[in-house]
């Protein structure tokens, strides 16, 4: 405890406590980001929308300085970007302006159950307008295979929908093939590839991707901006608004820009395309010294593919450890739980649960989500922290001595409460 | 979520920590909880044949932090204690004693049915009835 307290002070000097590992919720502001952005609040502060002044003007110069950027992020069109407030906007106006510009051809929509509640609530929601949703279950490592979509193609398949990389643990599914796959049976493809752009390359003629969700918050950018990427050739796609008003964003969006956001989103795309390489470089070794140490210990499970993966995010179990007891130990480490257990009634996640997890594993994981501001002093910081908590536990746990002992926990009576 | 200082007190630096040895006719142990349902208490008490006093007392938990806390609390409060006394321990004094929240109480309950276990394994050890399970929780 001494030894420990010392660490902590000698780690003040150089680096800030809590430590930030949950960049899969969201980032930092790019310093560079936001020096862009201010302008666009106090002196270019028109409407993007007015055509009469200068100030309008100059306020659609940033927008289209920014559709440029982020165009070239991701390999579309300029005019292929439709601004939204984020990727839960993006995703909404995917699923429900393709479900009802598209109705006559068909009711039915492809996805999968590891997707991010954006996709899933909206699916739910269109189920009651008359949708029929098929919900793929991926393999233990999280992946889908190009077979399971294509058996469930139907002739009235409309949209299948699935994410680029999953938010909780970053397997990546195979999208360029399920994508082409999709345009093979005239089906459109949607991504939410909110947490993959900006990450890693992600092209949008290359990997056939019909329309695609993202946000400017994941990748160093403000938080309350987003795109709909929608595309306009070989198909030219189409979405019903979801929100009626001044048609701006090609009718498809109506509402005033938000111009300092927008800046921001393009600058952010613009850093991303520059520097995701080097980011990436350092970002995955930072990441698999991490998860190498962690899972040095014994009982301890990677969970989703280790190969498939976003650069960024590990996501651990550590079996006989109590998730939340875990959190408490390890309250100098800014992470996410696998559970929602803020009250009695614990939630473990659905996406480990699909894996095959159990309730107990689900509990007890977390996710490290590194970040181009993660350095390595931090993650040598978060290692023995970790380490620590998980010893500490489970010379406290009474289910670690019986798993000692050699007795099979599920052999035991327990007493439910 | 915040926490109580003694939570954090109990949860940072628990008190007895252990196990006693369960086939001794002394000991009684109980383990409550379920680990899918997130808390796993095991509890131990070393009674004096002679006095009926609770010597020793140990614990191990899985769960969260106010889990630990109820347990380690019910430890200190166990020793010393005649096993009559230790059974009217109720569990809404170790949620007053802790300050635990209204979501945090199943802990305090389990950490109680864990007291009544293992009392119950030491009577059945010394050839005594069980105590019923007579009433239901605060």
């Amino acid at each position: 405890m001494v030894l420990l307290l010392q660490i902590r002070i000698n780690l003040n000097k150089i680096m800030k406590l809590p430590v930030y590992l949950d960049n899969n919720a969201t980032t930092k502001v790019d310093p560079r980001v936001l020096d862009a952005m201010i302008p666009y609040f106090t002196e270019d502060f028109g409407n993007a929308a007015s055509r009469n002044h200068p100030f309008g003007w100059k306020a659609e110069e940033g927008v289209d300085y920014a559709r440029e950027q982020i165009a070239a992020l991701i390999g579309a069109n300029e005019k292929e970007i439709i601004f939204t407030s984020g990727a839960t906007e993006s995703n909404n106006l995917a699923l429900k302006g393709v479900f009802e510009m598209y109705a006559e051809k068909g009711r039915h929509i492809i996805t999968a159950v590891t997707e991010h509640k954006a996709i899933l609530d909206t699916c739910k929601h269109l189920e009651k307008q008359g949708a029929e949703i098929t919900y793929l279950h991926p393999a233990e490592n999280g992946l889908l295979t190009i077979a399971q979509v294509e058996e469930a193609i139907r002739p009235d398949t409309i949209l299948v929908t699935i994410m680029f990389g999953n938010n909780e643990i970053g397997v990546l599914q195979p999208i360029r093939e399920i994508a082409a796959l999709c345009k093979k049976h005239g089906v459109l493809f949607h991504s939410d590839a909110t947490q993959a752009v900006g990450k890693i390359p992600v092209d949008v003629v290359a990997d056939n991707i019909d329309l695609m969700s993202f946000t400017a918050h994941k990748m160093y950018g403000p938080k309350g901006i987003g795109v709909l990427y929608v595309r306009r050739k070989n198909p030219r796609v189409k979405v019903t608004a979801q929100m009626d008003g001044g048609g701006h964003e090609r009718g498809m969006r109506s509402g005033t820009l938000n111009v300092p956001g927008i800046v921001g989103l393009g600058k952010a795309a613009e850093l991303a395309r520059l520097e995701m390489d080097s980011d990436t470089q350092r970002i995955i070794k930072m990441r698999d010294r991490l998860e190498n140490a962690l899972l040095t210990m014994e009982e301890s499970y990677l969970n989703g593919s280790k190969e498939h993966r976003l650069p960024h995010t590990t996501n651990i179990s550590f079996k006989y450890v109590e998730g939340e007891g875990l959190m408490m130990a390890i309250k100098d480490i800014a992470v996410s739980s696998g559970s929602a257990c803020t009250s009695a009634s614990l939630e473990p996640s659905y996406v480990l649960k699909s894996l095959g997890l159990d309730d107990e594993l689900a509990h007890s994981s977390l996710r490290f989500g590194l970040s181009r501001y993660t350095t390595d002093e931090e993650i040598d910081f978060t290692i023995k922290c970790v380490t620590d908590a998980v010893n500490r536990l489970r010379e406290m746990s009474p289910l670690w001595e019986m798993f000692k002992e050699g007795i099979d926990l599920k052999s035991v009576q327990w007493t439910e409460h | 979520m915040a926490y109580s200082e003694k939570v954090i007190d109990h949860y940072s630096n628990p008190r007895n920590v252990g196990t006693l040895d369960k086939g001794s006719p002394n000991v009684g142990t109980g383990l409550v909880g379920a680990p899918e349902c997130g808390d796993v208490m095991r509890l131990q008490i070393q009674v004096n044949p002679e006095t009926g006093v609770i010597e020793d007392a140990r614990f191990k938990t899985f769960g969260c932090g106010s889990a630990i806390a109820s347990s380690s609390l019910a430890t200190e409060w166990l020793k010393g204690k005649s096993v009559d006394q230790a059974l009217t321990i109720d569990n809404m004094d170790i949620v007053e004693e802790l300050a635990l929240p209204p979501v945090k109480i199943h802990c305090s309950v389990l950490a109680e049915d864990a007291i009544r276990a293992a009392i119950n394994d030491y009577r059945v050890k010394q050839g005594l009835e069980p105590i019923a399970e007579e009433k239901s929780h605060h």
